[in-house]
Order: structure tokens, then sequence, then C-alpha cells
């Protein structure tokens, strides 16, 4: 056997209409993501404003497989820093969230504040003037890695890295615009669901950005006959690709005649319909006709608006062959009854039950599979030409490759 | 009116586990009252009064769709379950409607033979009496003890 037997290959050609299957399978991309992406200067969605509306309020939450606490301090400003107690490494929080005048690591009772200060050390002095730590023991040397904070829109973002540009930059406008469309008044959280995913975090964020898949694998709307014949809409993408915001317009009403055989999906059944079609008599509330608009900022944040269901997803590698999905279901605090009914009723179209995206828990698990033995074989990305501009059409891999520019970017590879 | 006695608690939560597990999903909205609530949701959403569920249902048509979508439009990989519901509690009865908490444990079985326990929880229900003199759900919240779905929930719970 020859050395370059035992050599996984780690080749990838300049461009971005290829993509090798071994960087969704590798420990060495696992770890440098970690550090360059998660870590590096870019800003990662922490939780909502409106978690940690007062102050002493706090939510545990992840930067990659960072444990992170964030917190308003009692002046009101937002603050995050490392859940790792700065003597052993333990969490300094276990809950998902509460409110407290600061926290307590509970193995040696180290003590910090809402800033992540170390504001105490158990038995400092000693007990009976024995034991204890050393006269030059600094409380200031010892902290756990604080995080940036930026808020867009009621979102709270970090980033561990000290020269990220700000985030209304980072976004850019077309993305910041796009937010602020949807969150455009204070929100209320209806609900949180985790799922967690058989596959890299990485072929969940492509198909996230995957435009092209969307009427092609959920066929739900297609197979029930409610119409997309006035479907308009495209795609953003940021300027090096790390965004994207996909959007259309589509009247989903009810049409048992629609001319929708001609696709040849695995749909068209005649005269199929919905037995109770109430859950698609929502209504235009942000008044410009889009009914659906899913953005993903990089690394791993996804906003999408579904008709009337709105709800942030963080996505969280965990190991090389495992994606955590933390939902966050919204209604605005100003909801009419009638208007958070058809919100839990459309619920029904996104998550992990979703109508129009159960598919997507299952489709990277696909691609892991399928992948297991092609390290050194490549994914194709040409649908749409080779770049990353935005279009105004959907059938068109222009995002998934703006998220492999970025990714080349920020890993250097 | 033979009232909501544990045997035909018991047996209602028996016909309802043996539809979804023997594949006979067709049968299952013949289980609730035309107009009904169906959701699958978690614990901790519950307990904090957030009303969201992954799925969402207020009537009996919804869940026919539910079933015309999981036959026809859904895409997942093979797979089933086996239920296994304990005793029903009846926590009280009024207006001729029983609320009953049931628990129940939910395995599931792919396709490749993986079998693992994929949900736990407890139904909280409104249990009726129909002119035909069957037991019904007026309400069946599936509260799962875990924030967590593996993959997707396809069949329901």
């Amino acid at each position: 056997m020859s050395s370059s037997d035992t050599q996984e290959p780690r080749t990838w050609e300049p461009g971005l209409t290829r993509v090798p299957y071994w960087l969704y399978r590798d420990q060495a991309i696992h770890d440098a993501e970690q550090r360059r992406v998660f870590q590096g200067p870019t800003w990662n969605y922490l939780c909502l404003e409106a978690e940690i509306a007062e102050p002493g309020a706090y939510r545990t939450t992840f930067v990659g497989d960072m444990p992170v606490i964030v917190a308003r301090d009692e002046d009101g400003e937002l603050q995050a820093f490392e859940n790792r107690c700065a003597h052993r490494g333990a969490l300094i929080a276990l809950d998902d969230g509460g409110k407290t005048r600061d926290f307590a690591c509970v193995y040696h009772a180290w003590r910090y504040d809402l800033q992540g200060n170390l504001r105490g050390v158990a038995f400092q002095q000693g007990v009976n003037g024995k034991g204890g730590m050393p006269a030059d023991f600094r409380m200031e040397d010892h902290h756990p890695r604080k995080l940036r904070t930026a808020s867009v829109a009621g979102m709270v973002f970090g980033s561990l890295d000290e020269d990220v540009p700000p985030i209304e930059e980072y976004l850019g406008d077309e993305i910041l615009e796009r937010i602020e469309r949807v969150l455009c008044k204070p929100v209320e959280v209806i609900g949180r669901f985790k799922q967690t995913i058989p596959n890299n975090w990485k072929l969940y964020m492509e198909n996230v950005k995957d435009s092209y898949h969307a009427s092609l694998l959920h066929v739900f709307f297609t197979t029930f006959n409610i119409n997309r014949l006035s479907q308009k809409g495209g795609v953003i993408v940021s300027e090096t690709g790390a965004h994207h915001v996909s959007y259309s317009k589509v009247s989903h009403q009810p049409q048992p005649n629609a001319e929708y055989s001609a696709e040849k999906l695995r749909s068209d059944k005649e005269g199929y319909a919905l037995a109770d079609p109430s859950m698609l008599d929502g209504c235009d509330e942000f008044g410009d006709g889009v009914t659906l608009q899913i953005l993903s900022v990089f690394p791993g944040f996804v906003l999408a608006q579904i008709q009337n269901t709105l709800a942030v997803r963080q996505i969280l590698p965990d190991g090389l062959d495992r994606t955590v999905l933390n939902w966050t279901y919204l209604g605005f605090q100003d909801d009419t009854p009638e208007l958070r009914r058809m919100r839990l009723k459309q619920s029904n179209l996104t998550g992990p039950a979703g109508f129009v995206s159960m598919e997507d828990g299952a489709v990277g698990g696909f691609v892991q599979r399928g992948i297991a033995a092609s390290r050194d074989r490549e994914a194709v990305l040409e649908m749409g030409g080779g770049g990353i501009e935005t279009q105004e059409n959907r059938t068109t891999e222009a995002s998934v490759r703006g998220f492999w520019n970025a990714y080349r970017g920020y890993m250097e590879i | 009116m033979a009232g909501f006695t544990q045997e035909r608690l018991g047996t209602l939560n028996a016909a309802y586990a043996r539809c979804i597990d023997n594949d006979e999903v067709e049968a299952w909205p013949a289980f609730f009252e035309e107009r009904c609530l169906y959701v699958v949701n978690t614990a901790e959403n519950h307990a904090a009064g957030m009303e969201a569920g992954v799925i969402y249902a207020d009537s009996r048509a919804m869940l026919q769709d539910r079933v015309s979508a999981l036959r026809d439009a859904n895409v997942y990989e093979r797979h089933r379950y086996r239920h296994i519901v304990g005793l029903p509690f009846v926590l009280g009865i009024q207006d001729g409607e029983a609320s009953v908490e049931t628990p129940f444990l939910v395995v599931r079985i792919m396709r490749d033979g993986a079998t693992e326990v994929f949900a736990s929880g407890r139904y909280l229900d409104r249990v009726v009496e129909g002119a035909d003199g069957q037991l019904r759900f007026a309400q069946r919240l599936a509260i799962c003890d875990s924030r967590n779905i593996d993959t997707l929930l396809a069949i329901p719970l």
C-alpha cells in the first residue's frame, strides 16, 4: 500500500459549479469551519430581542459548536459571551433562558455578571487563612470569550471576530430591506421546535438557497391544484453570495381545473383539491403581494415568510453528518385573533411536518448517504450558469453558488 | 349514555393507535368530530401557552388533507410507527365532554430496519359521544415530551 492510498483526497478546482463531496464528510473541514466561519468574521444569529426584553433576561444558544449566553444587562445593553466557566470549562448556565442578576457556575461557584465578567471566586482568600488563590490572581484576567453583538429588526446576532464589519454592511441594503419588510413591528414567539437532520450542515444551507428544487421536491401546491399561474419571483444574491432572498408572488387559491399537468410532476390528479382550503385564506399583511420569502444569512440563519407564517431558523452543525435546526415561530404582538389563528393553521405549511417543507428534513440525508463512497466525486451546480448574480427567475442555482463563493472566501480554500 | 368508562376510552385509544400503526390512516380523521382540534406540540410550548404546532388542524377536513398529502404529495422514506398508549386518566367530565390525559410512546421503524423511540408524550383529549354512540375526539393535543423531532414528522402521532 503506497502512502497515496492512505491520503484522503482534498482537492477542489477553482470555481463554483463543482462541489467535491469530501467537503461534507471531513473532520478537518469541520474543525476549520468552526474557526474560520462560525468564529470568524461572520455574524451568527443568537436570539430575538423579544426573548430577552427585560434587564437580566438571558437565553443560552450556540455559535457553531460554541455554547453561548446572550443577556440583556442592567443598562439594557445586549451582551453575549461563551457559556464556559473560565475556571474549569463547565457550562455557566444550564437552562434555555430565564432572568437573573448574575451567573454562578455550579461546579465551584465562580460568579459572573451579565457582561460575562468574573465577579467572584469562591474561597478566594482560602478558609481559616489556609488555601485560596495566590495573591496575584486577578479576576480581570479570567473570563469567557466575549462576542460582539448587533441587533437587526429585533434579532440579535453575535460575532467572535474583532474586525467583523458592521452588521448593516455585512448584510447589505437589499438583504436588510427584506429582513425589515417582514420583521416590521414587535414580534411574539408562538412556538419553538428543534429538528435534527441526518446530514452535514452545508447540505441544509444549500437546500435553503436552492430555488430550483422548490417546485420539484415540494409538490403539495401542485398536487392539490392550488394555482401558481401568476407566479412571479426571483432570487436576490448579496454581493459576495453569502446571503440570499428567494421570493415569489403566488395567488394560492384553489384552482381545480388549472392546467398544471403539462409539467408531469408527481402530481397532476384531475379534480384533486383540499377538503378544507381555509388554511389558504391568508391575507397580504405586508401589502406587496409577496407570499413567499426565504432569506438566508451566512453562515447559518434563515428567516422565512410563507404566506402568514413567520419563522426563523438557526442552523447548527452537530458533527459531520448531523445538523440541528432551531425553529422559532413568530407572530406580531398586535395580531388580531383571526390573524393569529391563520398563522397557527398555516404553520402546517412549514417546519418538520410542513406540507411544503418536510422533504427538506430528509433530502440532505439522501445526499449524505448517497455520497458515502464518493469523496473524490463532485456535485454539479450549473443551473442558471456559473455566476452568483441576482436573477428574476428561480430556476437557478445562483444563490447556492453564492454560498460556496462566500465559503471559499472565509475558508481560504 | 354508557359514560366515559376506562374500558371505552381504552378501546378508543387502542383503535386509534391500530389505525395509524396498521397504515390505515384514511380512517384516522373519523376518530375526530367534524369541528375539532388536533395539534402536535411540545410540552415546553404548551406549558408556556404557545399554540403553534408542527401540525395544527381545526377541522376533520384538515385531517383528511393531512392524509391526502401523506399519500399523494409529500415525499419521505418509507417508515411505520408503533404506538404504545398508556392508561387514559379522566381529569373531569363536564357538559357531556370528558377531559382525558393519556400517555403515549411512538417507536419509528425505518425502511432499513432502524428502530428508535420517535416520540413520547401525552394526549390531552376532550372526548365526546356522538349521536351514533361512538366516542370521538373534539380535541386531541399530542404534547411531546421532547422538543426535538428527528428528520421529519409525516405520519400523525
